[in-house]
């Protein structure tokens, strides 16, 4: 995966549609960004907080029972197990360095499931810099114990409002508060979304997570790759990442699963929202419908445009899997392998599990973006009758 | 943009030789108003009581540069079923006498049609455009249609700006040259902020193009002290939360006219 054109374009998707205030704020963190990407110091300090912060490398676990459950070699990339339960941190850990770099002393952030924003408050935490993260106020509901986690970190976290409540609104919000405080404050987008060099930036932050898999891949299977590597996608950054590790390998097939009332690669058309040129669910006049999912995190109508651009290469393929295989999921494989899955990363196993006949004999490997601590609390309710 | 003036900046000239300032409130297109009235009875109010072009929002499901007011007729009116092509239906039938220009997102815009916008914008009469999250770098292809159309393209010059950047978006404007006062979004302040003057002072200096600075003119006292540097104002919340509190054209037009008698005073 190579970088976007000048007009931070992946084929004819992204861009840079922000409000005037806006731009010369993307055009400076684009230039900041490529700097520091190139600079040897940043990376050896980004490197050693991964490592003795955040616990990188993460491992890669065999499934035997999971395998042998559904006839499918599965192996986890263990983003769960990263310093605050998901993938997010890579990207954060990055963006905050760069924030410090650029003289910016605080962060904004949106966030659905609260992963990224529980991520952006940690980093604040550490480097001393001040953090506010909107969520929608659905969210806050359902994800109660991590705008509590948020608080305790020091972070101040507003509800969003408007429209549906949730993560898309939440990312409005957020920019309205860039919009006023561009000259201090760093926005600190939490997916491969938004205008360029987000969708680039954000990837490459999370290149690590398929770098890592794909040596680990060769060192497990002696020098073979899988046959299918799958990561979920709602704004699509953890399937980005583990992604950048294999596409240059033909043999290996990529497939990016969206939630059913979510699916903008699936359902969506071509569309302009929170900067970018995507897929995106919305109605015949072009209003952006309100998506629909038991998981926060993938709870967004639109996609980051790299994704958009590998489903009309084929180089990827976007299925979608609905809430109740994503609830069998997230009980299969706490049940044979004693690792209980984000809902967010129940949505991968999820098409495993669907797919299982058409995947026998194959080694697939899934990207477990996060764990699942964080809604433990939602599906008491939802798992009370089976349990 | 071709050598010819458009209608727009034709009628703000008009203002502006006559040694006046110009005055261009903002209205969300299709909002609901009380028993007899239509959104469009309140465009002819606003009209009458001095403005020298109306703006009308189309409105748009994620508005990233409007504050809660804003936020909250777009909503009602689109509740209310209000749709791009409804709004330009009830504008062509519309004749207030001033010109209009319709503000909307680019999605919208895209959504349609960047061409067949432009075309259905310029048979509905109205003049201009603006497109808030359309800036320099993505204006190509609305920008060309516009042009083929004959369509005023109003640019956003922000206080972010490096003066390179301020001339490239005055230049590329048409209509007039929108000075966003403030570092924020649409909304009503205590007072008028610093920046407002500043941006004005900067494109005068840079452009013969009327500038007129909206974002954050919430008064009639704010409007008269930016014009003491710009050529007028567009005024957009304080004219909408009017409307959502009265559901009266009268008391829109009123509104109205106190910003023209204090733009009038100066
Ligand atoms: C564990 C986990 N996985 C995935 C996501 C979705 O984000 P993305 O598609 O950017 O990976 C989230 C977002 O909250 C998450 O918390």
């Amino acid at each position: 995966m190579s970088a976007p054109d000048d007009t931070g374009r992946f084929g004819r998707f992204g861009g840079r549609f922000v409000p005037e205030t806006l731009m010369p704020a993307v055009l400076e963190l684009e230039e900041a960004f490529v700097e520091a990407w190139a600079d040897d110091s940043f990376r050896a300090e980004l490197d050693h907080l991964l490592r003795t912060y955040s616990g990188r490398p993460t491992p890669l676990t065999e499934c035997p029972r999971l395998s042998e459950e559904l006839g499918v070699r599965v192996l986890l990339k263990r983003e769960d197990l990263n310093h605050t339960g998901s993938h997010k941190i890579n990207n954060v850990l990055g963006q905050a360095l760069l924030a410090r770099r650029m003289g910016k002393s605080r962060l904004v952030a949106e966030t659905g499931a609260g992963q990224h924003g529980v991520a952006t408050a940690t980093a604040a935490a550490l480097l001393g810099q001040e953090c506010r993260v909107y969520m929608g106020e659905v969210d806050m509901a359902r994800q109660e114990l991590n705008v509590f986690r948020m608080r305790l970190l020091g972070a101040e976290v507003i509800p969003a409002l408007s429209g549906s409540r949730t993560l898309k609104d939440a990312v409005n919000d957020a920019m309205r508060d860039w919009v006023a405080s561009v000259e201090d404050s760093y926005y600190c987008l939490g997916s491969v979304m938004g205008p360029h060099p987000y969708p680039w930036m954000v990837r490459e932050f999370h290149r690590v997570i398929g770098v890592e898999a794909a040596e680990q891949a060769r060192d497990l299977l002696v020098g073979a790759l899988p046959d299918v590597v799958v990561a979920c996608v709602g704004g699509g950054s953890n399937a980005a990442g583990i992604f950048s590790g294999f596409a240059e390998e033909p043999s290996v097939e990529l497939v990016g699963v969206e939630p059913a009332g979510g699916a903008a690669v699936g359902h969506g058309v071509p569309g302009i929202v929170h900067g970018m040129m995507s897929y995106l669910l919305q109605d015949e006049w072009g209003q952006v419908t309100e998506a629909e999912s038991i998981s926060a995190g993938l709870d967004y109508p639109g996609v980051g445009p790299e994704h958009s651009h590998l489903s009309d290469t084929g180089r990827a393929t976007y299925p979608s899997v609905t809430d109740e295989e994503v609830v069998d999921a997230f009980v299969l494989l706490s049940r044979t392998e004693g690792i209980i899955p984000a809902l967010e990363s129940a949505h991968a196993l999820a098409w495993v599990a669907r797919e299982r006949v058409a995947l026998a004999g194959r080694t697939v490997l899934v990207n477990l973006s996060g764990r699942g601590d964080k809604d433990v609390a939602q599906m008491m309710d939802v798992l009370a009758d089976r349990l | 943009m071709s050598g010819e003036v458009g209608q727009l900046e034709r009628s703000l000239r008009s203002r502006i030789d006559a040694g006046g300032k110009c005055l261009v409130p903002y209205l969300t297109g299709g909002l609901p108003q009380g028993p007899g009235a239509a959104w469009t009875t309140t465009m002819g109010a606003i009209a009458a009581a001095g403005a020298d072009g109306v703006e009308v929002g189309i409105p748009f499901s994620d508005p990233v540069m409007d504050g809660p007011v804003i936020q909250a007729a777009s909503q009602e009116a689109l509740e209310a079923g209000a749709t791009p092509q409804s709004i330009l239906e009830e504008l062509t039938r519309l004749d207030l006498g001033v010109p209009t220009a319709v503000m909307t997102y680019a999605n919208l815009v895209f959504r349609f049609g960047w061409e067949r916008f432009a075309a259905s914008v310029a048979e509905a009469g109205v003049a201009a455009a603006i497109l808030p999250d359309v800036p320099l770098e993505e204006s190509g292809p609305w920008c060309d249609a516009a042009d083929v159309a004959g369509v005023e393209t109003v640019m956003l010059a922000a206080p972010t700006g490096d003066d390179a950047r301020l001339a490239a978006v005055a230049e590329r404007s048409g209509g007039f040259v929108y000075a966003v006062g403030l570092l924020g979004i649409t909304g009503e302040r205590e007072r008028l902020a610093d920046t407002s003057k500043v941006i004005a002072a900067r494109l005068k200096s840079m452009t013969d193009k009327p500038v007129l600075v909206g974002v954050g003119i919430g008064s009639p006292e704010q409007a008269a002290e930016v014009c003491e540097v710009a050529d007028g104002v567009v005024v957009g919340s304080a004219v909408v939360r009017c409307a959502l509190e009265t559901r009266s054209p009268e008391a829109v037009g009123d509104l109205v006219g106190g910003f023209r008698e204090a733009l009038a005073r100066g």
